[in-house]
């Protein structure tokens, strides 16, 4: 992965860099001993690493619109980090750059039920957002599966999604509202606890936009009352093919399972080795998950399992408890980790038209054997976001890059079928060079375009998302006009 | 001009020589150069895939052809869309490029979100007559930045849409609605506040205070909405006298279409607010006539012709936009609200950057 060289005439002047930041920011959030920076080198795609110049944790936004308005001046790269579990390389310095972490910031700010918002600073983490109105039976719906460590502003940045939001919505259906500082310095208010934008839709663009357009201190989200119960049933079987055509007439009788997640041979295994779920020795397994009252769940879970017997599935099974279910999902949320005990990987996240689902799974088997690389494959099945795994072992020279191959035509694949290359972990750096095969120039060009009015010195993030060759101008405008 | 394809449309802006007005069906008064770009001519639902509740469609398509070939498979736009002809007067037929261009949504819009929400790709024509898609047809999509969302609500000052891509939703199959018949705004707020935070899904939320209604909808399987609807009486039995509102299509269909408001004169504003906020507001606004949606995060309000009702208000976390008005008050007040200078420093560089001849709807959004 090529990143860009750093700037010599900026990493010369650390210390001068070094002592503007100290005057704005107290000593101990200011991190510049190579030993200590090297804590932020990668993110959780550690495949890559780079320490950056220095580091800064900022507790408000006065000191984020200080340490900004600090780098415009001198020309300097910033990189914004939440808790730095992007799987994309949204996090991954260069050399020359600052990381503005934002953990410090981690208040809740307010909460109001009675409109159903709460508001935070944006270091906090997804699940601590759920934790705080969990006491009046609300939650926070976005679920990525690092939803323990992962930050508000990593979710927003990523438009992060989750296993529940088939019917919940990925985070820009659930953010109303935000405070945002840009590369100047200049605090900007967007949106917030009333609907939809007075103008353009500036909210929508500035979430999944990677960091690239201003660091995100504050935000009001929208939360939701729990629903009365959950409970989901296992369905196993023996073909990918049949699974895929189950899961389509799921979806066309009218109900809408809150999740619909699906898993091939490989990852069953290791997830069950992992957390004893209960999980069936089968070739594509099933989990789906309904909503609502008792009744509810029984009259929507009879309607699953009558249309699910059609397929002649090799197991059917409803849990019986909360631990069961808890299980269940152990066993699906653990997939990478129980993936990762097996062998390094890469997590890649494209998303296909749920009817392409077999051919995909069938092309992808091809692949692994072609490579000769294994893979796993375990999705969000309702909205057809893939989660290949493909594993390889780091230090086995080669390997990784052929992982980079297989991985890339698995993405321009999903891209051949009518899909995209990232659902939900975003581009980062880890799929930026194929973005020219999804996006013609002119398209990527209208991307950058919004880009050069938020951040006209292209300071922010600049090495991601866009090929390099595509941004290379804009970054090098940069650099010549120092 | 009306162009059949999407290559001719793009043809027609590369070539443009003086500012158009944009217009799908032209039912949402938007108001404009005398130059007409019309999109009508590119009709027709290219792919729709019931069991990944996907649909795309060319902007010209009228909105009646999908709910059709929707309403065939048992599924809807959930986000219902407003058919703004009565409330303005218009006549022709409204395009689904048109309720995705002014990101039309309706009373379900509290619960199941806006048009923006359930857009998931677009293809139009920008300012200098270059096709641009983003986006895609899948409902999981963080590749690049999200224009999709960009180009919902622009109104056609970013550029004129060629086709958009939608998730789609099942049709409940029984819908309920009860009424709360309350004294007051404030109450009324209570009580649609009070379902809201319920766990019971309430897909509609509105207040007609001309007959004292807090008025909740209910919709999903037949034996959910029974027991939903009883669990809602119950819990809203201490806020007022609860009475069912049989066979409440209609009903939701006029308070979608601000029915109330039709064939009376004066401005019609919309307000949105958090909802409760809204009582204050109302009593601030001194309209003639109110009508409140979305839990009371949506008010709609009609006042005499040429009252700046911004003004009016003063201060207020929130937007108002003026929705119809006579041709003197058009001129002098903003259709959309101003914006802090940050902001409004964004807007503008995004319309310089997508547009930078300035041929679009030259006017209408600040």
């Amino acid at each position: 992965m090529e990143m860009p060289r750093p700037n010599p005439e900026i990493l010369a002047r650390k210390q001068a860099v070094l002592s503007r930041l100290l005057q704005v920011l107290p000593a101990d959030a200011v991190i510049h001993d190579p030993a200590e920076t090297r804590a932020y080198e990668c993110d959780a795609l550690t495949a890559y690493r780079c320490p950056p110049m220095l580091a800064v944790l900022p507790s408000d936004t006065q000191e984020v619109s200080d340490v900004l308005r600090i780098c415009h001046e001198e020309g300097v790269p910033v990189v914004p980090r939440g808790s730095g579990t992007s799987l994309a390389g949204g996090a991954l310095p260069t050399a020359d750059s600052v990381i503005l972490g934002v953990a410090r910031m981690n208040e809740v700010l307010e909460t109001d039920y009675d409109n159903r918002f709460i508001r935070v600073q944006t270091g906090r983490t997804n699940l601590s957002v759920t934790g705080a109105v969990e006491e009046e039976d609300f939650f926070y719906a976005p679920d990525p599966s690092s939803q323990l460590a992962c930050a508000i502003a990593g979710n927003i940045a990523m438009n992060s999604g989750g296993a529940h939001c088939l019917k919940y919505g990925v985070t820009t259906n659930n953010l109303l509202g935000v405070k945002m500082v840009m590369m100047d310095g200049s605090v900007v208010e967007i949106g917030g606890a009333h609907l939809d934008a007075g103008g353009l839709d500036l909210l929508g663009v500035i979430c999944g936009s990677e960091g690239q357009l201003g660091v995100v201190t504050e935000s009001t989200l929208r939360i939701l009352r729990k629903p009365e119960g959950a409970r989901p049933v296992l369905m196993g079987f023996d073909d990918n093919e049949v699974a895929g055509q189950c899961v389509s007439d799921i979806i066309k009788s009218g109900i809408l399972p809150v999740a619909i997640e699906f898993m091939d041979t490989l990852c069953i295994k290791a997830c069950e080795n992992f957390a004893h779920a209960g999980y069936p020795d089968c070739h594509a397994l099933l989990i789906v998950e309904v909503e609502g009252s008792e009744a509810e769940i029984d009259d929507q879970l009879s309607k699953i399992i009558e249309i699910a017997k059609r397929h002649n599935p090799v197991e059917l099974r409803e849990s019986q408890s909360a631990e069961e279910s808890a299980k269940i999902w152990l066993g699906r949320k653990s997939a990478f980790g129980a993936m990762g005990q097996m062998n390094d990987y890469m997590c890649l996240d494209g998303t296909i038209p749920v009817s392409s689902l077999p051919e995909v799974l069938r092309r992808i088997g091809e692949l692994s054997a072609e490579y000769g690389l294994p893979v796993g494959n375990v999705f969000h099945a309702g909205d057809g976001n893939m989660h290949p795994l493909i594993l390889f072992d780091a230090n086995k020279p080669g390997d990784l890059e052929k992982c980079e191959a297989f991985g890339a035509d698995i993405l321009k694949l999903c891209v051949d079928v009518g899909g995209c290359l990232t659902g939900e972990h975003g581009v980062g750096i880890e799929k930026r060079d194929l973005m020219s095969h999804q996006y013609a120039p002119a398209d990527l060009e209208a991307q950058m375009a919004v880009k050069d009015v938020f951040d006209p010195k292209w300071l922010l993030n600049p090495a991601k998302v866009f090929p390099l060759d595509a941004s290379e101008s804009r970054r090098e405008v940069r650099v010549a006009a120092e | 001009m009306k162009p059949e394809t999407e290559a001719e449309l793009a043809e027609m802006v590369a070539g443009l020589t003086e500012p158009v007005r944009i217009v799908g069906g032209g039912t949402r008064g938007v108001g404009g150069p005398e130059a007409v770009l019309e999109t009508a001519g590119l009709s027709g639902i290219t792919l729709y895939e019931p069991g990944a509740l996907t649909l795309v469609a060319q902007a010209g398509t009228p909105v009646a052809d999908i709910e059709a070939a929707l309403a065939a498979e048992g599924q809807q736009l959930a986000f219902e869309p407003m058919d703004h002809r009565g409330l303005l007067g218009t006549s022709g037929t409204p395009t689904i490029g048109g309720v995705v261009a002014a990101n039309i949504s309706g009373p379900r819009r509290i619960q199941a979100g806006a048009c923006r929400d359930f857009l998931l790709g677009v293809r139009y024509v920008d300012g200098m007559g270059q096709v641009i898609k983003n986006g895609g047809r899948v409902m999981k999509n963080v590749t690049g930045y999200d224009l999709v969302k960009l180009m919902a609500g622009s109104w056609g000052t970013l550029g004129v849409l060629t086709e958009v891509s939608l998730k789609v939703l099942p049709k409940p199959e029984a819908v309920a609605t009860n009424a709360v018949h309350v004294a007051s705004a404030g109450d009324a707020i209570q009580a649609l506040s009070a379902a809201l935070k319920s766990p019971f899904e309430v897909s509609g939320a509105a207040y007609d205070p001309q007959n004292g209604q807090a008025l909740l909808r209910v919709e999903g399987f037949s034996d959910s909405v029974t027991y939903r609807t009883e669990q809602l009486k119950s819990t809203l039995s201490l806020i007022g006298e609860i009475t069912d509102i049989p066979d409440p299509t209609e009903l939701w269909q006029g308070l979608r279409d601000v029915m109330p408001f039709h064939g009376q004169e004066g401005d019609v504003w919309r307000i949105s607010v958090k909802p409760t906020d809204a009582p204050d507001v109302v009593t601030r606004l001194e309209a003639d006539q109110i009508l409140l949606d979305w839990g009371g995060g949506l008010i709609w309000a009609r006042v005499p012709e040429g009252t700046d009702l911004r003004a009016r208000l003063g201060a207020f976390e929130g937007h108002a936009t003026l929705v119809r008005a006579d041709a003197k008050t058009a001129e002098t007040l903003d259709r959309f609200q101003p914006e802090p200078t940050g902001v409004q420093a964004l807007t503008r560089g995004l319309r310089a950057r997508f547009d930078p001849r300035g041929v679009f709807n030259p006017g209408l959004m600040g």
